[in-house]
């Protein structure tokens, strides 16, 4: 296991998921190991299609049918959740595990009022009555930054903003004081100045919780000042795995290098951005062997041939053949990288 | 003339009705305005580009849409290269050839059922810029090059594409009839960062190589400030400030701007927390009198909360910057916090 | 959904017609919608059916072996004969004969011709007026949106086999004393008029609410940009993107609409006999049930529900089919 003494809160050990289809099995994820450890903040970040989000939710048994856990497992406070039924799974969720999705209006019930579903929650896994409830519920909406919260609990979702609505699905995430929350590109939906607010609520209240996040975007910007640790998904799998500052400025992995430099920054103003080219492959068309050799600059014939496990990078890890002892005895490629758009 | 401005805006508006339940209207209750645009007015040189930043719902996306003629301005005036083409019968096909656009979505902009082949001949066939079948091809297959594409993804219907192909699609249809001016509605925000890198430098390279004039609508100030010559912020329906791009980065003169920039997600400072600041954008249905922002700025006093300010040219912004703000006017405000973004 | 490397799988093929056309070949066979076709006995069937019905009606004149509409091949001799495999049959006569010694079996392939010329012709005209209608009022909307489906809605409070017997009644009303001739082949015109304009509200409300989606997305704003007229954005742009509803209703409603010929004709007011169809072999059979001769309605009834449960199948296929939501 990548060193750290902090036991691992949540462990996933070479995920796979798929979906069954009619030219036979898709595969989504192509084993992803990832762990998050008590009290951090773990950033997952990945371009779409990349299994970021599929991650999460087969994490937390949310995935959709068809697509199902083809292989790995799951562990999460040191007992195995990956085959609990749906009711060990929904008594997990909620009260040990949060979960935070993009669009604060869908993971809202239009119907209830606010006050009613953060009761309802509380109440579902905390052994409280109605009023220590309200209490807990007015006290979650104040800590969100939620202003006048006692007297909003009879207001609506739709009578909220979107930021305000994304701060009320984080406190239904943390009713229950859960170890872990996963969010999923929790502020994606949300204007650049309330995504800085939301940001910092949540960051704020796991630091005071000690609750632990996977945070799921593809926004590095919200990593870098948000994470701990980063994991890098590519192509259904985790390629790079190290704290947020070595793999913003050091990555080992070339294609999180080349991710980092394609995003403009206010820093510095250049000519050109450094672009990766092509596009990442699409699910089922994954080639054998590194999954990203098709666009390395680097390639060599090694990559192609055999898929890279992770290994010890510069200061991170990273699935890359370069940092084998291999690397050194394996051919260049021949031809180089197709170039294509 | 050497000095006309290809795009010229003077005090453009659109007001929409907002439609009422018939209910409601039998009661006498006059439908709701939406002032989406409301009084902007802005030139583009040739072949600079200009980025209109702001946060969603404040218009911006609308100003491209009334220059491209989609929608009808309630007042105002454009003029492309000095000949007016507010009115749409103004806008004759050799106008209409000279701008294109170029939207988000590449899903939505491109006709499913339609072959990459004719999406891109359709401007080539309605302005009669080739002369028949096959130069019409020849002339798509070297488009598909300049975008990145080979001359058989023609034949290709635009779903067996990736999001960032499919924009160099559109791309290529924005080049097809040989525009001066591309309107560019948030061409890279539907798309990955890998993939908004290669975009970004095409249409960079395209701008060299054509001399194109930009105008660049986004959300996203770090793609804005990596794109742009001069950048105009928007809220609610309005600019409050314009400037050059470095101008702008270096010192912000309005609070808004202070505001996004002190916002923006950035890669090199890691774990620093980010000054939130109070308060969201007000519905543009029922905009706060007086200056739009006051609710939201720490500075804002009775003047701010009663009297608009227009957009006046700022004495210590260099390089033709415009704010309105009273504060910015009055110098009560403090220094812009320079330097620290835009150093390097 | 196409997997893949997006690029370069085409640029080894050469594009000519010939290899294009392969290609769509190829496409649709790899198709979703032929992979849900081939897993569905049922569907399959159905198709069957109905291509063999199509196939009847179209080679009526050679598949027949009897030419039940001229008089002079007929003999009462051979009237009321039961089927041939019952006592007193005739092979000749496969499903026996009428009270006029007509083969009850030409007859039926002479009928299902019939009811699906009125069906298709009926469904092309609604589908026609009705998509006109329903992608003008979603694009240009205003004023003239509300009309039409205020019109549409009206209409729709009526059933529409009382719309087809009143825009029959009426035709005939005004026709009945000029010299237009009042034949059989104007009751197909009258048939197909009146069956058609009962059935296009709904195509109108199908292609408007599709209209308004398309017309919303940015591939209609671009060109308009470049100023291509509305008439040619509505039928090159916007029609292929609303036509998969319009496939689907259409297929239920050819089913419908031959039901409603038929009942217009069992009711009388059809397709006169001299040149019966479906609706009108079991007006006309009917009259004998209660004498024994039960064949006689029996049989071009059951031709009727075949075909109608066949077509029917394959229109609830194909809807289920073209619908995303439902896979």
């Amino acid at each position: 296991m990548n060193g750290g003494a902090a036991r691992a809160l949540l462990d996933v050990r070479d995920l796979k998921v798929g979906l069954p289809t009619r030219r036979g099995p898709l595969a989504i994820l192509n084993g992803v190991d990832l762990h998050v450890k008590e009290g951090e903040v773990l950033g997952v970040v990945g371009e779409s299609g990349a299994g970021k989000s599929i991650t999460g939710l087969a994490v937390i048994g949310l995935l959709e049918p068809p697509a199902r856990i083809d292989g790995g497992e799951v562990w999460f406070d040191g007992a195995r959740i990956d085959g609990l039924s749906g009711d060990e799974l929904r008594r997990i969720r909620g009260a040990r595990i949060g979960v935070i999705f993009q669009d604060p209006l869908t993971s809202l019930n239009p119907l209830y009022t606010i006050g009613f579903q953060l009761t309802e929650t509380i109440r579902t896994h905390m052994d409280l009555g109605a009023d220590a409830a309200e209490k807990r519920a007015v006290e979650l909406l104040d800590e969100v930054g939620i202003p006048a919260a006692a007297s909003r609990l009879n207001a609506y979702p739709h009578e909220f903003s979107g930021g305000m609505r994304q701060r009320v699905v984080i406190a239904l995430a943390l009713c229950a004081n859960p170890r872990l929350i996963i969010a999923d590109e929790p502020t994606t939906a949300l204007d650049v100045s309330i995504q800085a607010q939301i940001i910092g609520v949540l960051k704020r209240l796991c630091r005071e919780h000690g609750t632990a996040v996977m945070l799921i975007t593809h926004d590095m910007g919200v990593i870098a000042e948000t994470a701990d640790r980063v994991a890098v998904m590519y192509a259904g799998r985790v390629i790079e795995d190290g704290t947020v500052a070595e793999v913003v400025r050091n990555a080992s992995h070339p294609y999180s290098h080349g991710l980092m430099g394609s995003i403009p920054t206010i820093g510095a103003r250049i000519g050109r951005l450094p672009q990766i080219r092509g596009a990442m492959p699409r699910v089922g068309a994954v080639p054998a062997g590194c999954a990203f050799a098709p666009r390395c600059p680097d390639v060599r014939d090694l990559c192609r041939a055999e898929r890279p496990v992770m290994m010890d990078g510069k200061a991170t890890s990273a699935a890359c053949w370069q940092y084998s002892p291999r690397w050194s005895d394996a051919a260049a490629a021949t031809g180089g990288a197709a170039a294509d758009g | 003339m050497a000095d006309t401005p290809l795009l010229q805006v003077e005090d453009l508006a659109v007001h929409f009705r907002l439609p009422l339940p018939v209910a409601e209207r039998a009661m006498g209750r006059r439908p709701k305005v939406l002032k989406a645009v409301d009084g902007v007015s802005f030139a583009i040189g040739k072949g600079v580009t200009l980025s209109v930043v702001g946060e969603s719902g404040c218009g911006k996306s609308t100003v491209a849409r009334l220059i491209a003629g989609l929608y009808r301005p309630t007042r105002g005036r454009v003029a492309i290269d000095g000949h007016d083409v507010t009115a749409a019968r103004d806008r004759t096909r050799a106008i209409r050839r000279r701008l294109t656009m170029i939207f988000q979505d590449p899903q939505a902009s491109l006709n499913p059922r339609w072959r990459v082949r004719d999406i891109i001949a359709e401007p080539i066939r309605a302005f009669g810029i080739a002369g028949d079948a096959r130069e019409t091809s020849r002339q798509v297959d070297g488009l598909l090059e300049q975008v990145g594409l080979a001359g058989a993804d023609g034949e290709k219907y635009p779903h067996e594409f990736s999001g960032g192909q499919r924009q160099r699609i559109s791309i290529a249809r924005a080049l097809a009839s040989k525009p001066d001016l591309i309107l560019c509605d948030e061409p890279t925000s539907a798309l990955d960062v890998s993939v908004q890198a290669q975009i970004l430098n095409l249409m960079r390279d395209l701008q060299d190589e054509l001399g194109l004039t930009y105008l660049f609508i986004s959300h996203d100030l770090a793609v804005v400030h990596h794109m742009s010559d001069r950048i105009a912020v928007m809220y609610l329906g309005r600019f409050v400030e314009v400037a050059e791009a470095a101008a702008l980065f270096a010192a912000p003169q309005h609070p808004y701007t202070r505001l996004l920039l002190e916002t923006i997600p950035d890669l090199g400072m890691t774990k620093r927390d980010r000054e939130a600041v109070a308060g969201e954008v007000p519905s543009p249905i029922d905009p706060p009198g007086g200056c739009a922002f006051h609710p939201r700025c720490p500075h804002a006093d009775e003047r701010c909360r009663t009297e608009r300010p227009d957009l006046r040219p700022s004495q210590s912004g260099a390089g033709g910057g415009a704010v309105a703000c009273h504060a910015v006017e009055e110098g009560r405000l403090p220094p812009a916090p320079s330097g620290e973004a835009a150093d390097g | 959904m196409t997997a893949g490397p997006a690029n370069g799988a085409a640029s080894g093929t050469a594009p000519g017609t010939a290899g294009r056309l392969l290609g769509a070949l190829h496409r649709g066979a790899d198709s979703d919608l032929a992979y849900s076709f081939r897993r569905n006995p049922v569907v399959v069937t159905a198709a069957i059916v109905t291509l063999l019905y199509f196939f009847g009606a179209a080679f009526a004149d050679w598949l027949a072996p009897h030419t039940p509409f001229d008089p002079s091949t007929l003999s009462l001799g051979d009237a009321e004969k039961p089927p041939a495999w019952i006592e007193g049959g005739d092979w000749s006569y496969v499903l026996g004969t009428d009270n006029q010694g007509r083969d009850i079996f030409s007859t039926i392939l002479y009928g299902s011709r019939l009811s699906l010329i009125v069906g298709f012709s009926a469904v092309i005209f609604s589908v026609v007026l009705g998509v006109g209608l329903g992608i003008t009022a979603g694009y240009f909307g205003g004023w003239y949106e509300s009309t039409v489906m205020r019109a549409a809605d009206v209409q729709l409070t009526l059933p529409s086999i009382l719309v087809a017997l009143m825009v029959d009644g009426v035709a005939r009303a005004i026709f009945a004393g000029t010299d237009i001739k009042t034949d059989a082949t104007f009751a197909i015109y009258v048939l197909i008029f009146a069956i058609g304009i009962s059935a296009w509200p709904q195509y109108a409300r199908v292609v408007r609410s599709a209209t308004l989606v398309e017309k919303s997305k940015d591939y209609v704003a671009a060109a308009r940009v470049i100023g291509i007229p509305s008439w040619r954005i509505m039928l090159r742009h916007v029609l292929p993107n609303t036509m998969g509803p319009v496939l689907v209703i259409g297929t239920i409603d050819l089913a419908l609409a031959v039901i409603t010929e038929a009942t217009l004709s069992f009711l009388g007011v059809g397709i006169p006999p001299t040149q019966p169809s479906l609706g009108t072999l079991i007006r006309v059979g009917q009259e004998f049930l209660f004498s024994g001769q039960w064949w006689i309605t029996l049989f071009p009834a059951l031709a009727l529900v075949l075909l109608v449960l066949a077509v029917n199948l394959l229109g609830d296929w194909l809807r289920d089919a073209l619908n995303p939501k439902l896979r």
